[in-house]
């Protein structure tokens, strides 16, 4: 009678074998052979030798680096005092937060740069900083919800402990409250720092001309040329591995599903 | 002092996340074809909006996208989470470590490698609609998975059990008894994979059929081209979006208050 009930996983277990798992193994085939099909490292090599791609990697890198510096900046000073809060309306702001990731992330950038338009006059002059603007404003809800679950959940005889032990408010928030909420941090930063290397239609909206890892992807695309392509997928991939060991053993537990259930976007 | 400034800061923060999109919900209810200078009234961007066809097939094949992939999405991730619950060994642990593959990876990667493998592999016709599909399941259903999963393990077995003494059928008890006791999980996995799809550029943009536009792909072509008249149409559609998302939460808010008042179950957080 549980066999019967383990059979409905098949179905989805087919599904995803067939469309996750086989086109990773594609991606794999590609990014090791050449055009003609034989096994070949130029395509690594390409990358590394090409000053371009490492110009690019290094630029995705600090634009995602910035962007999760400014939202932790933004974001933990919020989520703090929306968790340490005792009034009513906490849940209400909470769903604020959350509110605008359910427009399209299009429309959103859209209205931004309309903002930044008028603000600047001309987009071009500030690529860099625009980018960070539009990513910081796109995923800053994404830093703010496992932070403040975590902070939500902090013991409060903890602090109270700290208290009566001597230690004033400073004292007690780098001792007890900021340790206590690292998982929640580190959960932020891998749900920002991602999107920020990939997610190159917010450059592309806010005119910023400059390559990050995703446009590469979207070049070679355009180019047909899935072998280089498919390398540049990997080497993201490779990243986003190290990522997710990293978030699973110092993350947040429930978050993988919790948080990223509320919260996830391209 | 520490609550002003605490209740400030929380003010300005929610003001800037919502400013752009307020003013842009402003200006769609104008003529104006660039913010800044207010001219009148005018709800022709929501006239152009609804009239126009390529705007209109495009809301509505982004709406029909969402729909299909979000119903095949909750069947395969409520099967699947069903099916693993039950089981043990590897097969059911690869189910669930495959399942965490969409969830992490970049939705570049993912709809790079959909398209790689379904289109240029597999040779199936971008045009048949099949590969975009398949690319939005792919989004989605891990996420009904991962809703699904923790309602079955707060769910009573014995019921089940009683329901099979009883003479149930295992089909029969599975719908009667085991579907209505995770049914708020299915639901939010559903609205959940409704909501991935309706904000998705990366997958649709590497698997969808040339004439074809999702919202995200169709605005990201319209800010690159120089058409006003479409630009503040898209405006009006943003403020549209922007009501029903209120109207939404405010509305699901008022049924999950009332059923919290009448002590009923399955309310979601």
């Amino acid at each position: 009678m549980k066999t019967n009930r383990r059979l409905l996983s098949i179905p989805y277990g087919i599904f995803l074998a067939l469309f996750v798992v086989f086109p990773l193994i594609v991606i794999i085939y590609y990014a090791f052979t050449d055009q003609t099909g034989a096994p070949s490292l130029q395509n690594l090599f390409h990358f590394f030798t090409s000053s371009n791609h490492v110009g690019t990697l290094v630029y995705s890198l600090s634009i995602a680096i910035t962007t999760t510096l400014v939202c932790l900046i933004l974001g933990y000073p919020l989520a703090y005092i929306l968790a340490r809060s005792k009034r009513p309306g906490v849940q209400i702001i909470l769903l604020l937060i959350v509110m605008p990731m359910w427009i399209n992330f299009t429309l959103r950038i859209t209205a931004l740069k309309e903002i930044l338009t008028l603000v600047e006059g001309n987009l071009s002059f500030h690529p860099y900083l625009n980018t960070v603007i539009g990513m910081t404003y796109d995923f800053l809800p994404f830093m703010i919800l496992p932070m403040y679950n975590s902070l939500a959940k902090l013991d409060e005889s903890l602090i109270e402990a700290a208290h009566d032990l001597g230690a004033g408010a400073f004292g007690t928030f780098i001792k007890v409250i900021l340790p206590l909420s690292v998982p929640g941090i580190i959960s932020g930063i891998v749900m920002v720092f991602l999107p920020s290397m990939t997610n190159y239609v917010v450059l592309d909206m806010l005119y910023n001309k400059t390559y990050i890892m995703g446009s590469l992807i979207g070049a070679y695309f355009n180019a047909y040329d899935w072998h280089n392509g498919s390398m540049i997928s990997l080497i993201l991939l490779a990243l986003i591995v190290l990522i997710t060991i990293f978030s699973n053993r110092y993350g947040e537990e429930d978050e993988k599903g919790g948080a990223v259930l509320n919260a996830k976007n391209n | 002092m520490q609550k002003i400034i605490k209740s400030s800061f929380v003010a300005i923060m929610l003001l800037v996340l919502y400013l752009p999109i307020l003013i842009l919900a402003l200006y769609s209810f104008t003529t104006s074809g660039n913010i800044g200078t207010i001219h009148g009234f005018s709800l022709h961007n929501y006239i152009t909006l609804f009239t126009t066809p390529e705007l209109r097939a495009m809301i509505f094949g982004t709406i029909l996208l969402a729909l299909g992939s979000a119903v095949l999405a909750t069947i395969l991730g409520t099967l699947g989470a069903i099916g693993s619950h039950y089981g043990k060994g590897l097969g059911t642990r690869s189910i669930s470590v495959m399942n965490q593959i969409p969830v992490v990876n970049a939705d570049v990667v993912t709809g790079f490698s959909i398209c790689i493998f379904v289109i240029v592999v597999l040779g199936v016709d971008k045009e048949s609609y099949i590969p975009l599909v398949l690319g939005h399941t792919v989004l989605s259903a891990p996420f009904v998975y991962l809703s699904v999963i923790p309602k079955l393990k707060q769910m009573d077995e014995s019921l089940y059990e009683a329901a099979r003494d009883l003479g149930a059928s295992p089909i029969y008890a599975l719908f009667k008894v085991v579907i209505p006791q995770i049914a708020s999980g299915i639901l939010s996995g559903f609205m959940m994979a409704i909501t991935l799809s309706l904000d998705d550029y990366f997958i649709a943009t590497y698997t969808k059929p040339a004439t074809f536009d999702t919202i995200s792909t169709y605005v990201v072509n319209a800010t690159k081209g120089s058409q006003t008249d479409i630009k503040t149409a898209l405006w009006a559609l943003s403020t549209i979006i922007f009501l029903l998302v209120i109207l939404l939460v405010v509305g699901s808010n008022v049924i999950s208050n009332k059923k919290e008042a009448t002590g009923g179950s399955g309310v979601e957080e």
